[in-house]
């Protein structure tokens, strides 16, 4: 890659950026714009040189000159379309936005539980929740990467959900990512606030999909959570973007006292997908969970960066990543926890396990360990490997066939993490979805 | 304090190592340390700095033939477009490489032929190391090939070897008596352009010790070698061969003192192993340099560059290492598994106290069918110091059916200290399996509860618990090793424990 072909695109967003409407703003959020803008300025785009990146070679997108969507697409919608990802028929609330931008016409808000607002960010900074946001936009988002820099310096909209104190709707809500049939090489850029104020307690659904006939596109989606003593997030997001689709995500959530945070990651589709969880556990006797599958095929790439930090003592983390590996596909697993000096008494546990289908697969896991504190229980592991030949006999010798007995034992590897989900309806479809993928029986 | 040599004999005769680490571990008290002290020898050595013509110099001085100093100037070509390495979890201030002297040796008019000619002082150095020459031959089935600085001064059990066929010598001897192996295997496993030690060292090793098993022969004695830094201000730039013949088997012994001194030491240095097919490489070391004082100050600077090659069929080469010494250690002693069925193996104890720093880990490279490694590595941390394990396995495409076992287990002691654990794991491969584990905990409190209520102090205990710790690896070192090493565990905790 040449510095030529990489400062192009570069310059073009920054000529964007400029021309991007304030839009009566407040000055807060242009702040926030603005500082974005200059970081971005600074920051040079992921290359394999870094450390980071070391593994995840993403010059694909950044050699492509992607144009930011700078306001909603003429997509033309229907709820008919966005129903094979909807839960509309389980009367939960659902939030949804196409190519980065709110359809109201496609969400169902009207019956929101109490105490729980579920709205577009644009519509939120627009009215009497901009002081809730003002207070948590940005505060927790650190310099990741040109990027996420990138996705401050674009903020238009995205989620925005608050739970009030001890707010505990009885359904899970959820949102819903649509790429329609836009302009190849446009870059949708989402940004999400979720604020749960003390005691409260949200299940949140957040899935994306796209539609027939998207091209190559871009999602740079950038989430901040935190959550107030004693709350309780469970955030499931199942990505499935199209086959031309690449998908940036950063996760970036802090956990205050008493609080526990779940993350359940299934990234299913999309040319390269890039999930990144930050988690701060900044208030003792926090407790963060953070689940994952990946299944992978064709030359796709894939990479879940995980990233933990203990900053007080009394915490505990667990990290659980399964991979599935197919075809000439590259998956890359980076789990690290650090461990502050002051966070005695930590107990964190990493374990990624991944299979391997094919010689032409690769898999690159890098499970890492800080720790700057004594008296600590911490513990990671990984494992590489395919089906063992002792089981496929075993079942062979049962009468059941290699080529089923493989099956079913991919199937029952991907399910223990799938048994983690306790949504039934979507435990259902991520079901239906590996069970289609890896049965023999078509 | 015992010496080496007792500890040996205590170790041959009485043969219970818990024993003896009890016996250390009451001992570890007072221990200061041992071999901080320097023999003034003259010695002539080189104007600091370096360039193509110290390079030649040093060649010259050492009458070597003109392809070794054409390959000593590649290497130092290669060095100069190099960059210092700064991915390690290691912070120090870097070493000015042009005011260092590249070469120095004890002055020596001749080669002696017998142990009267050697300069007494010289013996009295090894007397205080634990290394009597004399007793050695009588006591230990051991050859010592003796580096005091870079010269080689004394080869023992030559004889003995010879016949077998195998040669044991400096490297330097080596040039000279067989330029043709040295020309065939030196650079074949460390290129001269592999990192920018591994070129420092290729362009002016000064010495080292080189070792050829012909095939089929297996080395009746453990090949052995002290290495000391004596010259202030010089850097010692050691440069190991092996090569083990077809179905050749060989034990190699590698054991480091420094004295005691303020400004900070270099050390880079070069392992080199080639197996072929069949033949076993088992390579051990302890490593006691110097690690500055409880302030951090002074210690050694020990870059070192370690890969063995297993070329042929069924080769197997392992690592074992024991570091306690040293201010910063940079080290990852490597296998390159490229023989169907080879076997590489990584043991390791690497222990930080005070301002201690240690990045240090393996590499295993599977390139062959079925090939297998093994990785244990202990970490132990106290004090203010910094404890990495960095580690790779690779799996390439080619290597079906290759397994890979790695377990790193850390340890700290007080909240001052930190362990870290970088593994990468890199698998192209779906016939293959990796598997990696690591924790991170302190000693245990109930241990030490059950050990105390059974009348065994907190010092002992923590002791016993270390060593129990650490047995995984131990096992895999000769028993002297063993011996030693439990020793300088102790010596290395000292104050920092109880």
């Amino acid at each position: 890659m040449t510095e030529s072909t990489q400062a192009q695109p570069k310059a073009h967003l920054l000529e964007a950026l400029r021309a991007l409407p304030a839009n009566g703003s407040p000055e807060w959020l242009k702040q926030i714009r603005s500082s974005g803008a200059s970081l971005f300025e600074q920051t040079p785009f992921p290359h394999t040189k870094m450390e980071e990146w070391r593994h995840t070679n993403i010059a694909p997108i950044v050699q492509t000159d992607y144009a930011p969507l700078t306001g909603p697409t003429a997509h033309g919608l229907t709820r008919e379309d966005a129903a094979p990802w909807s839960f509309a028929a389980q009367g939960w609330p659902e939030i949804v936005f196409v190519d980065g931008y709110f359809a109201p016409e496609l969400s169902s808000l009207d019956a929101l539980p109490e105490g729980v607002v579920l709205a577009s960010l644009h519509d939120a900074l627009a009215g009497p929740e901009a002081a809730h946001a003002e207070q948590h936009l940005n505060r927790y988002l650190r310099d990741r990467n040109a990027y996420t820099a990138l996705n401050s310096a674009l903020i238009q909209d995205g989620l925005y959900l608050r739970a009030a104190k001890n707010a505990a709707p009885e359904t899970p809500l959820h949102v819903l990512y649509l790429t329609s049939a836009r302009g190849a090489d446009t870059a949708a850029n989402v940004r999400n606030l979720v604020i749960l104020e003390q005691g409260a307690q949200v299940q949140l659904i957040e899935s994306h999909g796209a539609l027939p006939g998207a091209p190559q596109y871009l999602n740079n989606i950038v989430t901040e959570a935190a959550l107030a003593p004693n709350a309780r997030l469970e955030h499931y997001k199942v990505v499935s973007e199209a086959d031309a689709g690449n998908h940036l995500a950063t996760t970036e959530t802090r956990l205050d006292r008493d609080s526990y945070y779940g993350a359940f990651g299934f990234s299913f589709r999309g040319q390269i997908v890039r999930n990144q969880v930050c988690v701060r556990l900044e208030g003792e006797n926090a407790e963060c969970n953070l689940v994952g599958l990946y299944l992978n095929d064709r030359d796709r790439l894939l990479d879940n960066a995980l990233d933990i930090t203990h900053v007080v003592p009394h915490c505990r983390s667990r990290i659980l990543y399964k991979g599935i590996l197919g075809d000439a596909s590259k998956a890359v697993f980076a789990g690290k926890v650090h461990v502050h000096r002051e966070a005695q008494q930590t107990d964190s546990d990493q374990l990624s396990n991944n299979l391997l289908l094919s010689d032409t697969a690769t898999i690159d896991a890098k499970p890492q360990l800080e720790i700057y504190a004594d008296d600590v229980k911490c513990t990671h592991g990984a494992t590489i490997g395919s089906p063992p030949e002792e089981v496929v006999f075993y079942f062979r010798s049962r009468g059941i066939g290699e080529e089923m007995a493989r099956a079913m034992l991919t199937y029952g590897f991907a399910d223990e993490i799938v048994d983690e989900v306790e949504i039934e309806p979507l435990t259902e479809r991520l079901n239906d979805y590996i069970f289609e993928k890896y049965s023999p029986i078509r | 304090m015992t010496t080496t040599s007792e500890s040996l004999e205590t170790a041959k005769y009485k043969g219970s190592r818990v024993e003896e680490s009890n016996r250390a571990a009451a001992e570890a008290a007072n221990q200061k340390y041992k071999y901080g002290w320097e023999t003034l020898i003259e010695s002539d050595t080189m104007p600091p700095g370096l360039n193509e013509d110290i390079v030649r110099a040093i060649s010259a001085k050492k009458n070597e033939p003109e392809w070794m100093t054409e390959w000593r100037l590649k290497a130092y070509h290669a060095w100069r477009k190099l960059a210092e390495p700064t991915w390690a979890k290691v912070h120090y201030e870097q070493p000015d490489f042009e005011a260092l002297s590249y070469y120095s040796a004890p002055k020596q008019k001749e080669k002696k032929k017998s142990m009267d000619e050697v300069d007494p002082e010289l013996l009295a150095t090894f007397e205080k190391l634990g290394i009597p020459l004399d007793e050695q031959k009588r006591l230990a089935n051991v050859a010592v090939d003796a580096v005091f600085d870079s010269v080689s001064v004394m080869t023992t059990h030559k004889e003995i070897l010879a016949k077998k066929g195998i040669i044991f010598c400096s490297i330097s001897e080596a040039i000279q008596d067989h330029p043709e192996i040295v020309k065939k295997y030196i650079g074949s496993v460390v290129p001269q352009n592999d990192n920018f030690y591994a070129a420092l060292n290729s362009a002016v090793f000064s010495d080292g010790s080189f070792a050829y098993i012909p095939k089929g022969v297996k080395c009746p004695m453990d090949l052995s070698t002290y290495f000391r830094i004596n010259q202030g201000g010089t850097g010692q730039f050691e440069r190991t061969l092996i090569v083990a013949e077809e179905g050749a088997e060989v034990n190699y012994l590698e054991g480091c003192t420094a004295p005691m001194r303020d400004e900070h030491q270099l050390h880079a240095a070069v392992v080199e192993i080639y197996a072929h097919a069949n033949a076993t490489v088992r390579y051990s070391t302890v490593q006691n340099w110097y690690a500055g004082d409880e302030q951090g100050k002074g210690g050694v600077f020990n870059f070192v560059t370690k890969r063995g090659n297993c070329a042929g069929n069924n080769a197997r080469i392992s690592w074992t290492q024991v570091e306690t010494g040293s201010a910063i250690t940079w080290k990852y002693p490597s296998c390159i598994l490229k023989g169907d069925n080879s076997v590489g193996e990584f043991y390791s104890v690497a222990l930080t106290n005070n301002y201690q720093q240690a990045d240090t880990g393996t590499k295993m490279i599977h390139l062959g069918k079925n090939t297998k490694s093994t990785i244990i590595s202990k970490t132990i941390s106290a004090g203010h110091s910094d404890n990495s394990y960095r580690g790779l396995v690779r799996i390439n495409p080619k290597a079906s059916n290759s397994r890979n076992y790695t377990q790193c287990d850390s340890l700290l002691i007080g909240n001052q200290c930190g362990a870290h654990t970088f593994p990468y794991l890199d698998v192209r491969n779906s016939t293959s399996s990796a598997e990696h584990e690591a924790s991170t905990s302190k000693v245990s409190e109930d241990q030490l509860f059950y050990c105390q209520s059974r009348g065994i102090g907190t010092e002992d205990a923590i002791s016993m618990v270390i060593n129990g710790f650490c047995k995984e690896v131990f096992d895999h070192l000769p028993m002297e090793f063993a011996v030693e090493a439990t020793k300088l565990l102790d010596l290395s905790l000292e104050g920092s424990v109880g």
